[in-house]
């Protein structure tokens, strides 16, 4: 029985090492908000925290996180970053069908919690692994910005 | 338990959809099913003021619109609701929605005839019927309370849910009014409202489906969650039309949590505990494949007799004035261009989750097409087709991907082998690899120039006609209506006019509508031809445009804003160019110009877009602009990385390393700009995927003088090492 510790609470579950995270969280564990794109950590779609910083959870075995703190899409609003993106992704209406953008949000999340005042250049460095299909881009970088200016005030 | 009871039958997924469920379901361990799998409740109309397909009005005021097409991106559940809550006056708050169950008959596209979403119609094909079906239910809403009250129902007025006499004072809420309203016979010709006094149409409202995006409880069909299911993912032929021959399973049996391998004709599956298990046992087959006749098809192949079809007539689309004594007077140009195959890459891969029983089949996936795939899903299980329940989801991307069944299809036969639920996710790679795809174009197009005007167009398209076979009535006469899109009605004042089309399918390749459709290929040879006819009689590309645009004010109009906003005209740098796309696809009038720079090794760099948007009456018009900016994205991903090649019968891309997606560090600013109308709304789904790829290429052309006539854009071509 291996745990994980996941938006604070702990989980026991079966699961081979070598299993990817993502698959675990979905399949297992029912949290479904973060989702499979490409299965080689192109898209970005599967994007979660590991003590903060945001991994593509298709690659990373769970074998291999053991006893960090997992936030996935379902607990990133208890955070200040995560409560602000959201916040800022819905006053600027970034979504269209959503797919990608738990990925999107996670990765933004992390952006802000490290760089509070991210300049273009930091939300291309952090954001460029996302792809979005529908081509919302424009929006999140708006939005990054947005929940930056928010921060401050 | 009276609450459970609600959750677990009537509204549990109508709450999912609304954004209100979060906690309260959470808080609830619901016995059954697990929390995440919407269940597709009957359409239970007691108690409820419903009437007819779209609306149901409960006692506590709850409106509950049933949405008759898809969300998969577009904005379309909120604009739908705006229309019906529109005309209803319902209290925008109080609206919750629901997609709609299987019924070509309830929910059939008024332009289609059947329940398919797409071709930018949903607000288009739905615009009247649904503000008639928002009136009506107001009136019988107004004559009951008219009735209670012993009034004439003209001195009543509506607003947020509520019945009004002014003169009185009196109110009822619609909640109150539910009995009385169902016992009212419908009213005719009910009138609708002068949209001058539009409260909901025209404001940039919140979207119905956005809040349950940002935080994992959106749940799209890949999402799907039930009880004791299974998993499984899949391997297809990679050759066209291939079948399996042998499949030694005796390793992928040992992978633990792999429990059984499906061998079918033309594919393998893996089912196992989960995901994981089922693709380290899809990786451990050792499968030899019959390739079949295909097995040496190459691309080059495809195009060379897509090149031979081409040389040969077509059937007329379009003819006006007297082509052979138009292109007989003044300089004479012809061109051909060429696109290629395109996947759509949605970002939720295609999958379905299908539970197989003796007698039943039921059905969880995200679709264009829910009743086309209940029945398709009847067809493969071998039961009647009211034996199978087919429960529709949010789309993680459409793009006319989700207009096939065939994920279905192959699932339902996969889950005959199965017990109990099967989930069946394809890897990205089958995706790409197992597509029905955008089909490769031949477009020849002669034109003559006289005084700076055209006065001969003879325009021949050649390419695969998917109407034919999506949908035989859009193929008559030898004409496939989409394919000739953007091709028939040019908007170009052009006095001798000729349009004709070659059906030519693909050898082995399946091909589907994908985002754009028909105008992708037309509006794309059209405007690059434009651009070397305006070089060609030395004028500057929009003056030339804007000199056969005399009797089209909304085109023109649409052309002018999009210069101007563009700064159209202003000096560059070198190697930078501006070029511009006007089009008239899905009856919208849009002008886009590209602004891009080509650097030394031939790389583009997107600096800036300008839109000006004229589609009639703006539903929402903040979702408008989305459209156009996420639509452009789309068409400028595919112009400059977008192509399937095929190799010995095989795909060659197979994932986003090798089938690239434009990403937010190439991203130019969009600036789209909407121009107010009173006309009915037109479509605006895809048109920006129409725009992007045009207007790209012939700022390329302004920044190079290359006249690229084949997409994706070749690099090298343009950075002047080949010619």
């Amino acid at each position: 029985m291996a745990k994980l510790t996941i938006n604070g609470e702990q989980k026991s579950f079966d699961a081979p090492p070598d299993m990817p995270l993502l698959w675990v969280l979905r399949d297992i564990l029912g949290l479904t908000g973060t989702k499979f794109g490409c299965g080689i950590a192109q898209c970005g779609a599967c994007t979660v925290h590991i003590d903060g910083k945001p991994v593509r959870s298709c690659m990373l075995a769970v074998g291999a996180v053991r006893d960090r703190a997992i936030t996935t899409i379902e607990g990133i609003g208890a955070t200040p970053a995560g409560a602000k993106v959201q916040k800022a992704w819905l006053d600027l209406e970034v979504i269209q069908c959503g797919y990608c953008q738990s990925g999107q949000l996670m990765s933004a999340a992390a952006l802000l919690a490290a760089t509070p005042n991210p300049d273009d250049a930091d939300i291309d460095a952090a954001m460029a692994g996302n792809i979005c299909r529908c081509g919302t881009y424009v929006r999140i970088r708006a939005a990054i910005k947005r929940a930056a200016s928010q921060r401050q005030s | 338990m009276a609450v459970a009871e609600k959750i677990s039958g009537v509204s549990r997924r109508s709450l999912l959809t609304s954004g209100l469920a979060g906690g309260f379901l959470l808080a609830f361990h619901l016995p059954v099913r697990a929390s995440n799998e919407p269940v597709q409740p009957p359409d239970d109309l007691a108690g409820k003021f419903a009437p007819n397909a779209f609306i149901r009005i409960n006692h506590s005021g709850k409106t509950t619109l049933v949405m008759p097409q898809v969300e998969m991106g577009q904005g379309t559940y909120t604009s739908i609701s705006m229309i019906l809550a529109e005309e209803l006056d319902a209290d925008f708050a109080q609206v919750v929605v629901e997609h709609a169950p299987p019924s070509d008959k309830l929910y059939g596209n008024p332009l289609f005839g059947i329940q398919a979403t797409g071709n930018s119609n949903t607000v288009r094909a739905w615009w009247k019927p649904l503000r008639a079906a928002g009136a009506n239910a107001r009136a019988m809403l107004v004559q009951a309370a008219a009735q209670r009250w012993q009034v004439e129902p003209a001195s009543c007025t509506t607003a947020n849910s509520e019945v009004m006499h002014t003169e009185s004072g009196r109110k009822l809420s619609y909640g109150e009014l539910v009995d009385g309203a169902n016992a009212q016979t419908p009213p005719k010709d009910v009138p609708l409202k002068d949209p001058k006094n539009f409260g909901l149409i025209g404001k940039p409202l919140k979207r119905l489906d956005t809040p349950d995006k940002v935080n994992g409880k959106a749940v799209y069909g890949i999402d799907a969650m039930l009880p004791d299911m299974k998993f499984a993912t899949l391997k297809a032929c990679p050759v066209f039309g291939g079948k399996v021959a042998r499949v030694d399973d005796s390793a992928a049996r040992k992978v633990s949590g792999v429990q059984k391998v499906v061998v079918l004709d033309d594919l393998v599956a893996v089912v196992g505990d989960h995901m994981w298990a089922a693709k380290k046992g899809l990786d451990a087959l050792v499968i030899d494949w019959e390739e079949g006749p295909n097995a040496d098809l190459n691309l080059e192949d495809i195009w060379q007799d897509l090149r031979a079809a081409s040389e040969k007539d077509g059937v007329v689309a379009k003819s006006r004035g007297d082509i052979a004594k138009g292109l007989a007077t003044g300089d004479r140009l012809e061109a051909s261009y060429e696109l290629p195959f395109l996947a759509h890459a949605t970002m939720e891969p295609v999958n379905a989750t299908v539970h197989l029983k003796p007698d039943s089949c039921e059905v969880w996936t995200g679709t264009q097409v829910i009743a086309r795939v209940q029945s398709e899903a009847a067809k493969a299980a071998g039961l009647p087709v009211e034996k199978v329940i087919a429960n529709n989801h949010l789309l993680g991307g459409g793009f006319g991907r989700k207009l096939e069944p065939d994920m279905v299809v192959a699932a339902v036969r996969i889950a005959k082998h199965v017990d109990g639920p099967v989930k069946v996710v394809w890897t990205r790679e089958e995706d790409i690899q197992h597509d029905v795809y955008r089909p490769v174009y031949r477009d020849t197009i002669a034109a003559t120039l006289s005084d700076g005007k055209i006065v001969g167009w003879k325009y021949r398209i050649s390419g695969s006609s998917v109407m034919a076979r999506w949908f035989p009535p859009g193929f008559q006469n030898g004409i496939d209506i989409d394919a000739v899109d953007s091709a028939i009605d040019t908007p170009y004042d052009i006095p001798n006019f000729h349009v004709e089309y070659v059906r030519a399918e693909p050898r082995a390749v399946p091909t589907g509508f994908w985002r754009g459709v028909g105008p992708n290929n037309n509006v794309f040879a059209v405007e690059c031809f434009m651009d070397e006819l305006a070089r060609k009689a030395g004028k500057d590309p929009i003056d030339f445009r804007r000199s056969m645009l005399g009797t089209q004010p909304r085109f023109l109009a649409a052309l002018n804003l999009a210069a101007e906003k563009s700064n159209w005209g202003q000096s560059l740098p070198p190697r930078v160019g501006r070029g511009v796309c006007v089009q008239p696809s899905f009856a919208s009038f849009i002008a886009t110009v590209v602004e891009a720079e080509v650097d030394e090794q031939g790389e583009v760099h997107l600096r800036r877009v300008t839109s000006a948007v004229d589609t009639g009456i703006a539903v929402n018009p903040d979702t408008i602009i989305a459209q156009l900016e996420g639509g452009l994205i789309f068409g400028l991903t595919a112009a400059l990385y977008g192509e399937i090649t095929i190799d010995k019968g095989r795909v060659q891309q197979s994932n986003f390393n090798d089938y690239r997606m434009l990403r937010i560090d190439q991203t130019p600013k969009i600036d789209v700009h909407l121009i107010k109308s009173d006309e009915p709304p037109g479509g605006i789904g895809e048109t920006g995927a129409n725009a992007g790829p045009p207007a790209l290429r012939n700022a390329i052309y302004a920044a190079t003088g290359v006249a690229l006539r084949r997409l994706p854009i070749d690099r090298a071509l343009i950075a002047g090492k080949k010619t």
